[in-house]
């Protein structure tokens, strides 16, 4: 069966943007073939520095032909409404056929539509797709053409069944040509199939498939770095950015010069890889850094390299010579001396410097500290420096190494270790891959930090929207979370937040907002973040709505007794149970316009059923309450579990709604009487299935 | 290909190619600035239709990145070579590697790539896609397609290609600290030039009026609105004191009396300028020259 190859030759692709343009191109393409009935066996998309390309296989010739019946107005219908059947299906009166219908005689249409060639549709929809495929950054080039791409576009080959598509796109033709690799090839290509394109780009020194390129420099560097004794320091992040930077990769090896062998090995990493995208290397037997590095070049140079390590190596030694300059340098300035200067940085218009905000995480990390048992003194030292590292020369410049150099400094200022430690572990977990601090002194820092950020920016009402978070207070919850939940830490978040708002002068309506506000991010967060382990978000909404339960350590153990009682038989027939219960509920109380409230009168208890159930709800209702108090939910679900049998025997014995009003109103009683011991476990409404 | 052994020699071999291409051989601006970009042969040509090409030396002054003589490749005053192409050739990327061969960089030996680095200014109100040159992970060259100019969008769209001169012939020349590079054959940079790093960092970090460099910056901001004003509006003047109150700024902030709230607040003012002089400009005569297409 035919098969495309289409091919968006042009300038330098942003390597960050290679890969989403590869996957925007096929999900459009697979979008637009589909509308137009158009099946194929398979596709793959790939990206380069230069280039896009789309292979579809396994299209047909042709869409199939068409054949439908379409119902249309009565005949005797208003004419307009005729007029637009006959617009609708684009055929005239004479054509249309009438059929009675129980209702009357309707017009009938009868559609044939002659499948369209594929190489006719495809012509008018790639120009379509291309002209909707979301670069994050685009721009203008020929003049004339208001078509934007990421880069100038150069050609297009688009090939069906080895013919060319005829189309234009930003001022190009399509045809099918192609280029090789900028340097290591010459002049035009010609492809009209996939299978010769890979090879043909191969020859002229382009590796299609961006996996490939990546796999090429991953064993490059791995061989090269097992040739010197040494392994590779793996940078996944790394790996895909020079796979997008270079056609025809080419690992390289260079060497540091010794005299920058003293200097932290975070910052010849940063230096290596934020500004010249090399990888690092380590000694395998003692994890240390390497004086070796590996970079990957775009190009088999014809002296074999010599020039090109040699000035990779002098680039390297220039951006050194700054990072050491800064190191010796910031240690001149102690970082305690440096904490006045945070009072000159701004940190946002509405929360003041870094120094306030310094001030705030400091009294915060403090309390954190004497709840959890962590050394106030060091967890406030630790607070009062932990910032100050932005005032360094290295920072500023590698924005990236903030808190490993405020822990190299505190250490050569001759802090204590824990102080050190929770300076550069502060900032974690960094992202949802990354570890959670499980010192004590770190944790109070690390938490005090990110909730100093959420309950201000809330308090200000910067809070994230749908489309944006710009102060990123998801990701800090979301630490703060983690923290706590893999900490076991039991704190108040109403507590916390009342320490962080405590000097504030605002009203005490604005407080409770913010408290609440707070709480209420807080839960969404957990919702997203226990949806991962697979605890049900309805059964969070069902503990929390309770009100009052902001331990979230407590919240959690509550959420999940109740959601392993609810998969037991006993959780599942009482929940069946309680909906009916609390179904009739609703509709009693809506008709008799009160609430029941569980009054019961036992003498009015005519049915063992009657007195069964009642007897089972004083009992839970007596044993759930110091059972939650004790924070034992196994023994609560236990408790629960018990009312199983009375409540299935009520229904099945019983008529709630009796003829007697005065027993009807005493079984509603009952009922709420179910309804009220169940909720001090859960709002069981809030339960869905 | 024999290579630009000298400092002088790069220039000169820069200027012979972009005259071979066509391009206008003009001379640097007699104004203070940051970059070539601010020279009117790109700001103010960049804008409106007629064609442009056009490529020069521009000193350019950076008064914070002054390192008084000892830093190894900052100065708070270099040059660049500055080439605007407009409408920007659909070869200008080749164009640009024969430049780059012309002074002695084979691209067969070395590692050349073109690897994003969007180029904005906001003080000019400017933006445009392109890339950072690298040369064996040196950047040697930034290349912008221009998109917008004082907040004008740019029909036809311009190439603009900026050579770091120094850092260049460092590569060249196979030099490490700057002041080492050889002028010509009898100088070397630093003979010519370190003298002036050492007082001028003193003059821009500690001994610049600031009272005189906040008058100089009003001043530069009232002449260029009034040129603006009335019937007879005069672009190119105006863009002067444009200039002026840039240099000024940079000036102010080097002396480190800038908070970082009005730094936002000055930029937005040469902002301002800049917008209405591009503005003007394309109301006057060669701005709004429309050359016969065909």
């Amino acid at each position: 069966m035919p098969e495309l190859l289409l091919e968006l030759f042009s300038e330098e692709i942003p390597a960050r943007m290679q890969a989403g343009a590869a996957r925007d191109l096929e999900r459009l393409m697979v979008g637009a073939l589909s509308d137009r009935g158009l099946l194929f066996e398979g596709i793959k998309a790939f990206s380069g520095p230069r280039r896009l390309t789309l292979a579809i296989a396994g299209l047909p010739a042709k869409q199939k032909d068409v054949r439908e019946e379409l119902k249309g107005p009565k005949v005797d219908a208003p004419a307009a409404a005729i007029e637009g059947f006959l617009k609708k299906t684009g055929l005239t009166r004479e054509q249309l056929k009438v059929e009675s219908t129980p209702k009357g005689d309707v017009y009938m249409a009868l559609i044939e539509r002659e499948g369209r060639e594929t190489a006719a549709v495809l012509a008018e929809i790639i120009p379509e797709i291309l002209a909707k495929l979301p670069w994050p950054k685009s721009m203008r080039w020929k003049p004339g053409v208001a078509t934007r791409w990421v880069r100038p576009l150069h050609s297009i080959l688009a090939s069906f069944d080895g013919e060319t598509v005829p189309f234009s796109f930003a001022g190009v033709s399509s045809g099918r040509h192609t280029r090789g690799h900028r340097f290591l090839s010459e002049g035009k290509i010609e492809v009209r199939r996939f299978e010769d394109y890979e090879a043909a780009l191969k020859k002229a020194h382009v590796i299609l498939d961006a996996e490939e390129r990546a796999a090429i420099i991953f064993e490059g560097v791995k061989s090269a770095a097992f040739v010197h004794g040494l392994e590779l320091i793996p940078d996944e992040g790394l790996l895909a950015e020079v796979s997008g930077l270079a056609e025809w990769p080419v690992v390289y090896v260079g060497s540091i010069e010794d005299q920058f062998m003293d200097v932290p090995p975070e910052i010849l990493q940063s230096s290596m890889r934020t500004h010249q995208k090399y990888f690092a290397l380590r000694d395998p037997k003692t994890g240390k850094m390497a004086n070796k590095f590996a970079l990957v070049a775009n190009m088999i140079a014809q002296d074999g390299g010599k020039e090109i390590v040699a000035g990779n190596e002098r680039v390297l030694r220039a951006r050194l010579s700054d990072a050491k300059f800064f190191w010796d340098e910031d240690r001149k300035i102690k970082l305690a001396d440096r904490v006045k200067a945070l009072e000159g940085i701004v940190f946002h218009a509405k929360l003041g410097t870094q120094a306030e905000r310094v001030a705030r995480i400091e009294k915060l990390a403090g309390e954190i500290a004497g709840k959890i048992g962590a050394d106030v003194a060091k967890a406030q030292r630790a607070a009062h420096l932990a910032k100050a590292d932005l005032t360094t020369g290295m920072v500023g410049e590698f924005p990236e190494l903030q808190g490993v150099m405020g822990r190299y400094y505190a250490l050569h200022d001759k802090e204590d270790a824990a102080i050190a430690d929770a300076i550069r572990d502060h900032y974690k977990p960094v992202g949802p891959s990354d570890e959670v601090p499980t010192d004590k002194v770190a944790i109070a820092v690390a938490l005090a930090d990110k909730l100093v950020s959420v309950i201000k920016f809330i308090d200000v009402d910067e809070r994230p929207t749908g489309s944006g978070d710009p102060f990123a207070l998801r990701r800090a919850i979301l630490g703060v979370i983690r923290i706590i939940l893999s900490n076991g830490l039991r704190l108040s978040f109403f507590g916390l937040t009342k320490i962080v708002l405590g000097a504030e002068k605002n009203s005490s309506i604005h407080r409770a907002a913010t408290e609440i506000g707070v709480l209420d991010f807080t839960m969404d967060r957990l919702k997203v973040a226990l949806k991962e382990k697979g605890t049900r978000h309805d059964l969070i909404d069902a503990v929390f709505s309770l009100g009052n339960e902001d331990d979230l350590v407590r919240l959690v153990a509550r959420v999940e007794a109740l959601q392993a009682f609810l998969k037991s038989d006993d959780g599942a027939n009482l929940l069946a149970g309680y909906k009916r219960a609390a179904n009739i509920l609703k509709a009693e109380e809506k008709r008799d316009n009160r609430t029941y409230i569980s009054e019961v009168d036992e003498k009015l208890l005519p049915d063992a059923a009657d007195k069964a159930l009642h007897a089972a709800l004083a009992k839970a209702i007596g044993a759930i309450g110091p059972a939650l108090d004790k924070e034992d939910f196994a023994g609560a679900m236990r408790e629960m579990a018990a009312l199983r049998g009375p409540v299935d025997g009520f229904f099945e014995a019983v008529k709630v709604n009796a003829d007697d009003p005065k027993l009807r109103e005493n079984r509603l009683h009952l009922l709420a009487g179910l309804r009220a011991a169940l909720h001090r476990v859960a709002d069981f409404s809030k339960i869905e299935g | 290909m024999p290579k630009a052994k000298t400092f002088q020699d790069l220039i000169l071999t820069l200027q012979n190619y972009w005259a071979k291409q066509g391009c206008l051989i003009l001379q640097p601006y007699d104004n203070e600035m940051g970059a070539g970009t601010f020279h009117p042969a790109t700001t103010l040509r960049a804008l409106g239709p007629r064609p442009w090409n056009a490529a020069y030396v521009q000193p350019s002054r950076r008064p914070t990145d002054g390192r008084y003589g000892e830093n190894p490749n900052r100065l708070q005053h270099y040059y660049q070579y500055q080439v605007i192409l407009k409408p920007a050739p659909e070869n200008v990327q080749e164009l640009y590697l024969g430049s780059i061969r012309e002074i002695g960089l084979d691209p067969m030996l070395h590692d050349i790539r073109f690897v994003e680095d969007d180029w904005e200014s906001p003080t000019l109100g400017a933006a445009g896609l392109g890339w950072e040159v690298w040369c064996d992970g040196m950047e040697i060259t930034q290349f912008t397609y221009f998109q917008q100019v004082g907040g004008i969008e740019c029909d036809p769209v311009s190439a603009e290609i900026t050579y770091g001169l120094e850092r260049l012939a460092m590569y060249v020349q196979n030099v490490e600290f700057v002041y080492d590079l050889a002028f010509n054959e009898q100088f070397r940079y630093g003979e010519v030039f370190h003298q002036s790093e050492v007082e001028f960092s003193t003059y821009n970090f500690e001994r610049a009026d600031t009272e005189i460099l906040f008058q100089h910056f009003k001043d530069a901001e009232k002449q260029c609105q009034a040129l603006l004003g009335g019937n007879r509006k005069l672009a190119l003047p105006a863009y002067d004191q444009c200039i002026k109150a840039s240099h000024a700024f940079n000036m102010l902030q080097a002396r480190g009396v800038i908070s970082v709230t009005e730094r936002a607040a000055y930029i937005g003012r040469v902002r301002a300028l800049a917008q209405a002089c591009c503005q003007a400009w394309l109301d006057s005569p060669q701005g709004a020259y429309t050359p016969r297409y065909g």
